[in-house]
């Protein structure tokens, strides 16, 4: 279960976050967030505050989870879009790659339709970067051993603030 | 699978908690919470029906001190227990850095305990995990309870070679003994199993 990591490096990180402030403004969205497919946060744009990002990356996670089995019941592979409708704000919810979610939070001042099509469009770039981030984490990367680098002191230390 | 954000310079670990119903997987949960810094936790999210079982999943984001600049995040989830909820169950499997299987100390729920780690096996094979080879944890909870199984049948039944590490705990109770040594048994043994395959 340890064998494999998800690895965010900075000059992924920053891409991803261009893109995300440009749908932004060209979808008239109020917030954008990239979530990995087991609940982690990569970036959030936009209108965050107030919003607990980390709870939402969890259950939009769970949530895109639920509906592509969903889809296996009826015969499809998955659904890559699924979208709620609330009175004011919705969310649409799209699948990148194998790894990545991409979640649009907008109200009146824009539309599903704008979103779709402003989200079509970002994806391309979207899908080389997580590429790239497959590629350089099958990689490794030597001068960022991060774990080799943890003493034993330093694993029992953490307990001792928190709890 | 662990997550290394760099640009945050952030460490998150995944623990999910399993066994079977009832058997006080979100009372474990709800416990950290409530014995945690508040600077150090996030908001508990739980998804529980009117009757107190989890339908989707419980989670709780934890935050540790820095090692080596990054900052370590625990995400625990809890899955549900019930036998019928099983597709939710697997789905919160995946990904995970670590596991606590927390069993039911009470006589009647002997036979529970016993299907619910034959379930987790199969979930973990699933994903092409084996047990022996992940961090994995074992708590007797409920170990207040006059109607309580021995430890040793207990581990009769779950952990006979004794090849996993275990804890005695009553989840429940106002000091929640075993609860936090179980969460950093399991932290400790992923740090530990992270340092050896790098």
């Amino acid at each position: 279960m340890v064998s494999s990591q998800m690895v965010i490096y900075e000059e992924e990180h920053e891409q991803l976050t261009l893109i995300c402030e440009r749908l932004v403004r060209d979808a008239l969205a109020k917030a954008i967030f990239i979530v990995d497919k087991d609940g982690q946060l990569v970036t959030a744009t936009g209108e965050t505050a107030g919003i607990d990002t980390t709870g939402l990356a969890s259950l939009v996670a769970g949530s895109t989870a639920a509906t592509g089995s969903l889809a296996q019941m009826i015969g499809e592979e998955e659904f890559p879009v699924h979208f709620h409708e609330g009175n004011s704000k919705h969310l649409h919810v799209s699948v990148i790659g194998d790894t990545l979610i991409l979640v649009v939070i907008f109200d009146e001042r824009s539309s599903f339709g704008l979103v779709q099509l402003r989200v079509k469009r970002a994806y391309k770039n979207m899908r080389q970067i997580i590429e790239n981030v497959a590629t350089k984490a099958a990689e490794g990367n030597p001068d960022l051993d991060l774990f080799g680098e943890i003493t034993d002191d330093d694993i029992d230390s953490l307990f001792n603030d928190a709890f | 699978m662990s997550f290394i954000n760099y640009a945050q310079r952030e460490i998150i670990l995944k623990i999910v908690y399993y066994g079977p119903g009832l058997c006080g997987k979100t009372t474990n949960i709800k416990f950290i919470y409530s014995g945690t810094n508040p600077d150090a936790r996030g908001k508990l999210v739980s998804l529980e029906t009117k009757q107190e079982r989890t339908l989707f999943f419980d989670f709780l984001p934890l935050s540790l001190p820095a090692i080596r600049g990054f900052k370590t995040r625990l995400h625990l989830y809890s899955v549900p227990g019930q036998l019928f909820y099983s597709a939710s169950r697997k789905l919160i499997m995946k990904g995970a850095d670590g596991v606590v299987f927390v069993a039911d100390s009470q006589k009647a729920r002997k036979e529970a305990n016993i299907i619910s780690m034959e379930d987790l096996k199969e979930n973990l094979d699933a994903y092409g995990y084996d047990i022996d080879k992940i961090p994995f944890v074992i708590q007797y909870n409920k170990r207040d309870l006059p109607t309580k199984m021995s430890v040793e049948e207990l581990r009769a039944d779950l952990n006979p070679d004794g090849k996993y590490p275990d804890f005695e705990a009553s989840a429940i109770a106002p000091n929640g003994p075993g609860v936090f040594e179980t969460l950093k048994a399991v932290v400790k043994q992923i740090l530990v199993e992270l340092k050896k395959t790098k």
